[in-house]
């Protein structure tokens, strides 16, 4: 008796199951037009996006173009022990992380506090102009901004040294450019020059969303202005801020290579190979693809393990999530 | 008597404050702007004189030789072209495709959705790298193609839900009642809603034009070979030659390429072609500001 319930059970699963295919298909048959226009793209994002991490399987070989994946040479993490025993590999590393970190703590104190500076003033139409301008240098593309920030720092009429000599500061031109010492800090300060304004955007649109009555009541309790902006406007968007600082933290890594590609020269190169382009040199330019694909995993993964531990971090203090 | 006075302090304190906050901001606003006047005074003024130094915000002697002089570049003028046609193609695509693709995902009763958004989302947080994403161009043939340009970065998973979320937002009735005269869920799409996404769509097309207009590394590193694929920012990269982009690799052969090219092209010319790829820019940015912050805002209220 038992055994025949239970008999009927599974064939009722079973029903049930091909009711559920029937009608999938059914479904299916009625939203083709959706699938279709869905689908073709589900494709696209798999070949570009997918199975270039197929390619990660070519850090453990010997990989040799034009040959099929099966006849590759397996060499297990050997290219990863080469890795870890490069000097250049280390100045990489210090110099991702330097640039990264620096980038951090300006490329995020600064556009807040612009952002608190541009939203006590008054007078809309200054404000306006103030966004308007700083907005700008955001959507002007690297190239231009390299080229710009080397013709300021330029021994022939750059605006840096001109200023400089009249002042006394300096009494020859100096080179900025040829200065490794310096290429960390003109990195990270043409960066802030680019995207202060548009960062600080973010940061305004909290601002706006504050309730005004807490302005008027620290008012009323005689609060300055330094006092309102200390107590009422950074708390109100500390949110706002924790959300971009983790969210940075995730991208320490990955800072991309294009500022120190395009700003950097031979002179500085010991301070400008960042990752990224260690990883370019050593897999486009020399045709090591195995080696910089190795690069680019170890990449990952630091990214990957910050983000995470930023992550949480973030939760133990505000038991909120940004991922 | 000491509340007045108390208050007429207060009121000198903000006074102060506000002064000083001005005056901050104004010196943003020339450090932010003085590089471009330079930049532009310098392409407008004679090519010899430029030379002599002292030019800062206006031309000493004013001419249009310049900009007449790089017009006769050929492979600038390609690149122009070619910016052109990868801004323009690249942003129709992909906002059309990501709003197509944002439509289905914005449909509750698809049942592919889940799966879909999953599988787009997670392209967010991982990335092939470098080398594998070059390899997988190199097989697919696209090495010294113009579809580099336009096929990979064709489908963006942060568009598509900034685009879905707009679309969430607009009443189903609407498609329901076009559904009842018989119409199928493209005409839906291409009737209705994307006319209604007006918005969110210039914001998008915005961002990816300026994404195309501004890229140059792909040219660098798939279309360097072929002359006639080549895009402005790529030009204007090889013109200002500040990189030591090889390294190891061509470290040595920098040096007297970076003479060469001060020889063929002088400061006011580099400046005249600077000045074309920013101008494009410039003149669109006043009118379609407001559609930028649009999109930051939401895209950061997304994330």
């Amino acid at each position: 008796m038992a055994n025949t319930s239970g008999k009927a059970i599974t064939e009722m699963v079973i029903i049930k199951e091909k009711e559920k295919r029937r009608s999938f298909w059914k479904v299916f048959k009625r939203q083709k037009t959706l699938y279709m226009m869905s689908l073709p793209f589900v494709v696209w994002v798999f070949i570009f996006n997918y199975l270039p991490v197929w390619g990660w399987t070519m850090a453990f070989q010997n990989f040799r173009p034009g040959k099929s994946f099966f006849e590759q040479e397996w060499v297990g993490l050997e290219h990863f022990i080469t890795l870890f025993t490069d000097e250049r590999f280390f100045m990489a590393l210090r110099n991702t992380l330097a640039m990264s970190l620096m980038g951090l703590v300006v490329g995020f104190t600064v556009p807040i506090l612009f952002a608190v500076l541009i939203n006590e003033v008054r007078h809309s139409f200054f404000k306006r102009t103030v966004q308007t301008v700083t907005y700008l240098p955001h959507f002007v593309s690297w190239v231009v901004v390299a080229g710009i920030v080397t013709k300021m720092l330029s021994i022939d009429g750059g605006i840096v040294n001109d200023l400089l000599l009249r002042l006394g500061v300096i009494e020859k031109p100096f080179q900025f450019m040829a200065q490794e010492t310096w290429f960390w800090g003109i990195v990270t300060v043409s960066d802030l020059w680019k995207e202060m304004g548009w960062n600080a955007i973010i940061f305004l649109a909290a601002i706006a969303g504050l309730d005004p009555q807490l302005y008027e009541a620290a008012k009323v309790d005689g609060a300055g202005r330094l006092r309102r902006i200390w107590h009422v406007t950074l708390p109100g968007i500390r949110p706002t801020i924790l959300v971009v600082l983790i969210l940075n933290i995730g991208h320490l890594v990955s800072i991309g290579f294009e500022k120190q590609m395009l700003l950097g020269n031979s002179l500085v190169l010991d301070y400008s190979e960042v990752l990224d382009l260690y990883a370019l040199n050593y897999g486009i330019g020399l045709g090591q693809f195995s080696y910089g694909t190795a690069i680019g995993i170890f990449n990952s993964v630091v990214s990957i393990i910050l983000l995470f531990l930023a992550n949480g971090i973030f939760k133990r203090f505000s038991n909120q999530s940004v991922m | 008597m000491v509340t007045k006075k108390k208050l007429m302090d207060s009121m000198m304190k903000e006074r102060v404050f506000d002064i000083i906050n001005c005056l901050f901001l104004i010196i943003v606003m020339v450090v932010t702007l003085y590089p471009f006047l330079n930049v532009l005074a310098i392409s407008l003024n004679e090519s010899t004189d430029t030379v002599r130094g002292g030019i800062y915000v206006w031309p000493r002697e004013f001419t249009l030789n310049n900009y007449l002089e790089i017009m006769k570049y050929d492979n600038l003028v390609t690149g122009f072209i070619n910016s052109v046609l990868r801004t323009v193609i690249g942003t129709i695509l992909g906002v059309f495709a990501q709003a197509m693709v944002a439509f289905t995902l914005s449909r509750a009763d698809f049942q592919g959705r889940k799966f879909v958004s999953t599988f787009l989302v997670l392209t967010m947080y991982f990335s092939g790298g470098l080398i594998p994403g070059y390899m997988l161009i190199r097989d697919l043939g696209l090495m010294n193609s113009f579809w580099v340009y336009i096929l990979p970065g064709l489908v963006s998973a942060f568009n598509i839900i900034i685009i879905r979320s707009f679309m969430d937002g607009l009443p189903f009735s609407l498609q329901e009642s076009a559904k009842m005269d018989g119409a199928n869920d493209f005409t839906i799409f291409y009737r209705i809603i994307l006319p209604l996404c007006k918005p969110v769509l210039a914001t998008i097309a915005l961002f990816v034009a300026v994404g195309q207009w501004n890229s140059w590394f792909d040219t660098y590193l798939f279309n360097s070979m072929n002359e006639n694929l080549t895009t402005l920012q790529y030009e204007l990269m090889k013109i200002l030659d500040n990189t030591s982009m090889g390294g190891n690799v061509d470290a040595n052969q920098m040096r007297p390429n970076e003479q060469q090219q001060n020889q063929v092209s002088p400061e006011s010319i580099k400046m005249a072609i600077t000045m074309v790829t920013v101008i494009p820019i410039m003149l669109v940015y006043p009118f379609v500001q407001r559609y930028f912050i649009q999109g930051m805002t939401l895209g950061a209220v997304k994330q």
